[in-house]
């Protein structure tokens, strides 16, 4: 009985665009030539050794920002961009996230909220990953309820001043500029703030168990002086970041069903050739289980992700929909990465074996970008009507 | 300079691949096409040479209808526009009928300089850069693994079991190149989107003047008359060394005729 291909079962991909394609294909054979033999030690020094080589290489491919236009984006389109989600996070959160927080977060509030001039400065540097971004919103004491936010900006003159500190930001201690989300006098209010800006400060968060090849860090603002152009003017209140939150979390709902992908893979490969009791374990009916239910949390993952993906392409996406994919994708992805790292034994709990590793980054995946309670209120309002946040 | 590369479409070598039963020819339908990976070295030496000296790359390509996926993948690496020659009539082709119909092409569409891979991984027959350029009557300098252009002067380094030979001649020319010449680029996504713009001419046999009696299957001066699938390897024996392991690994040997 020769066997089906457990990497695409459903053939989910025959309905992508020969662009779509292309993509997929490429940021395949990138991730296999130039991460996927690094990662493992990335994750193990529990850090991003170069930061700016990676970024400059995945700047030629054009990953940062691919799906907004002008200024050097690619304008793939969101399925386009969310297949590329899926391959890099196949290979590692942390890379995903590095393009995320560049792409989605960073890129997206300049082009969504800045002016031309803030555009033209940065927009382009950072399609190429000459230049680096993060994204400052939550607090260690505001995480769920960013409105809880502490983090002050006040008008002194023309100038702003900004006092405060944001708590795991992603790429902190590399960017060349911060996107700092700030309490105002007329709500919430968000500025970029340079690196190089006196009073601004960013230290590297060290003994994390998951996201480990990714950047964490602590921005610390102690009275740092802008100047008014340093506002983005289009961004008034919270939703402002909130929708910033929600393309870097449509890119999760992809990624998340390519970390899934890579554990089944793995899982399945490794029960074939480990023997136990004189046959494959993949042979024994409890391994089988195991394997039709990652098949199809893997595959069902990859349906929501391209549902809602063509739902964006359309127009049609709301954030509730976002919301649905994050929560299902990631919580399958956790049930496979686990029972993946069962089907493994002793090996499945080294980096010699990518379950693991894909295992405790989910953890992060779960909370960041809105934990699964509170995406799971989200979808309860949305087809209520009634608000359980509080 | 008006650079031309001849871009392969071939059965991916990590699917299964399989000839036809009807007319012993690949069965292009059967497997996925993918872009021929020497035909990227191809490409890739042909952009740096644009990027150095200016001027315009233009893809060709004769297969079937199916291989503008490997078109665009060759505009979406950064050359600027491709001929597809696709006609039934060249179904089958052999190297000969192949470098006709190229040839013919070459000639119409004009070039300075004329890139190709090495060779292909499905017919593998490594000859068609040597025909090409007997048929267009230029110099041949094949399986470069370094190209340097000067004017009209153009000079490899040509791979050889011992080193390399220096060949130089004087463009137009036709070169091949091996896999040792650089790193093709990964398409980027601003490549990928922009290629579906870029013009893809399609030329039949007549658009090319090809001689429909130099090419196709019946035309072939070589052809498959047999095929059969390579059986599946028996299970190795087992040799239990019980102090004699030396003399039956010996005698096993010598039954192949090893020894
Ligand atoms: C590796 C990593 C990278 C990150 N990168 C960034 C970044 O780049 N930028 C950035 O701004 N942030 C970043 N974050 C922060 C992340 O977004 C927050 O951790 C997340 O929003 C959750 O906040 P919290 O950790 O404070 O948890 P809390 O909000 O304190 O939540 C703790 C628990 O309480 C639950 N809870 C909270 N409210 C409710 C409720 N109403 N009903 C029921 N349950 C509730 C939560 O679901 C959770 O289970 C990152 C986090 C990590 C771990």
């Amino acid at each position: 009985m020769s066997a089906l291909n457990p990497e695409d079962f459903l053939d989910v991909d025959r309905d992508l665009s020969g662009e779509e394609r292309a993509i997929r294909d490429t940021v395949r054979a990138y991730g296999d030539a130039e991460l996927l033999p690094h990662v493992a030690d990335w994750f193990e020094a529990g850090t991003i050794p170069d930061p700016r080589g990676l970024a400059r290489s995945m700047g030629k491919l054009g990953v940062f920002g691919m799906h907004l236009t002008g200024y050097g984006c690619a304008g793939a389109g969101a399925v386009g961009y969310g297949v590329a989600c899926r391959e890099l996070e196949a290979v590692d959160s942390g890379l995903r996230s590095f393009v995320s927080v560049q792409g989605s977060l960073a890129m997206t509030a300049i082009h969504r909220y800045g002016t031309d001039a803030q555009k033209q400065e940065w927009l382009p540097r950072m399609v190429t990953g000459e230049a680096l971004g993060c994204f400052g919103l939550t607090e260690p004491d505001s995480g769920s309820d960013p409105g809880s936010m502490r983090t002050r900006a006040r008008r002194d003159g023309d100038d702003w001043v900004l006092d405060g500190t944001k708590m795991w930001i992603t790429n902190g201690s590399v960017a060349d500029v911060a996107i700092v989300w700030a309490r105002t006098d007329e709500g919430i209010r968000g500025f970029l703030v340079p690196a190089s800006a006196p009073g601004f400060s960013a230290n590297v968060i060290h003994k994390k168990i998951s996201l480990r090849a990714s950047i964490t860090s602590e921005l610390v603002l102690d009275g740092v002086r802008l100047p008014k152009e340093a506002l983005l003017p289009g961004a008034e209140g919270l939703k402002a970041p909130l929708s910033c939150l929600s393309e870097a979390r449509y890119g999760i709902v992809w990624g998340a069903a390519g970390a899934a992908r890579a554990c089944l893979l793995s899982a399945i490969d490794y029960a074939k050739s480990r023997v136990q009791f004189d046959r494959p374990i993949a042979g024994f009916q409890l391994t089988q289980r195991k394997i039709a239910d990652m098949l199809v949390d893997v595959n069902h993952a990859m349906l929501t992700a391209l549902s809602i993906g063509r739902l964006k392409d359309a127009g049609n996406a709301h954030h509730a929909h976002v919301s649905f994919g994050k929560l299902a994708n990631v919580r399958a992805a956790q049930r496979v990465a686990a029972t993946a790292r069962s089907i493994l034994g002793a090996n499945g709990i080294t980096l010699e074996y990518p379950v693991m590793r894909h295992m405790v980054n989910l953890e992060t995946v779960a909370t960041y970008e809105g934990t699964e309670e509170v995406h799971a209120l989200t979808l309860g309002r949305a087809v209520t009507g009634l608000d359980a946040f509080r | 300079m008006n650079i031309v590369v001849c871009v392969k479409q071939v059965p991916d070598t990590a699917t299964e691949r399989k000839l036809s039963s009807k007319d012993n020819t690949l069965d292009r339908d059967a497997a996925d096409g993918v872009i021929n990976e020497l035909c990227e070295y191809a490409v890739e030496e042909a952009l740096k040479i644009k990027e150095a000296h200016g001027g315009e790359v233009t893809v060709l390509t004769m297969g079937p209808a199916k291989a503008t996926d490997t078109i665009r993948k060759a505009l979406a690496m950064g050359a600027d526009k491709a001929v597809h020659l696709v006609d039934d009539a060249l179904h089958g082709s052999d190297a000969l009928g192949t470098s006709h119909a190229l040839a013919q092409t070459l000639k119409k569409i004009g070039f300075d300089l004329v890139i190709l891979g090495s060779e292909s991984t499905d017919a593998r027959t490594g000859v068609l850069a040597a025909m090409l350029a007997e048929r267009l009557g230029t110099p041949q300098l094949t399986l470069a693994r370094k190209v340097d252009i000067d004017g009209s002067a153009i000079s490899i380094e040509r791979v050889t079991d011992y080193g390399y030979d220096k060949v130089t001649a004087t463009l137009p020319a036709v070169v091949s190149v091996v896999e040792k010449i650089n790193e093709p680029r990964y398409p980027s996504f601003k490549g990928i989107m922009a290629a579906k713009k870029k013009p893809v001419q399609t030329f039949g046999v007549a658009d090319a003047e090809i001689d429909t009696a130099q090419v196709g299957l019946a035309s072939s001066w070589s052809e498959v008359t047999e095929f059969a699938v390579a059986p599946p390897r028996a299970a190795g024996t087992i040799v239990k060394d019980e102090g004699d392991g030396g003399a039956k690994a010996a005698e096993f040997l010598a039954s192949k005729k090893f020894i």
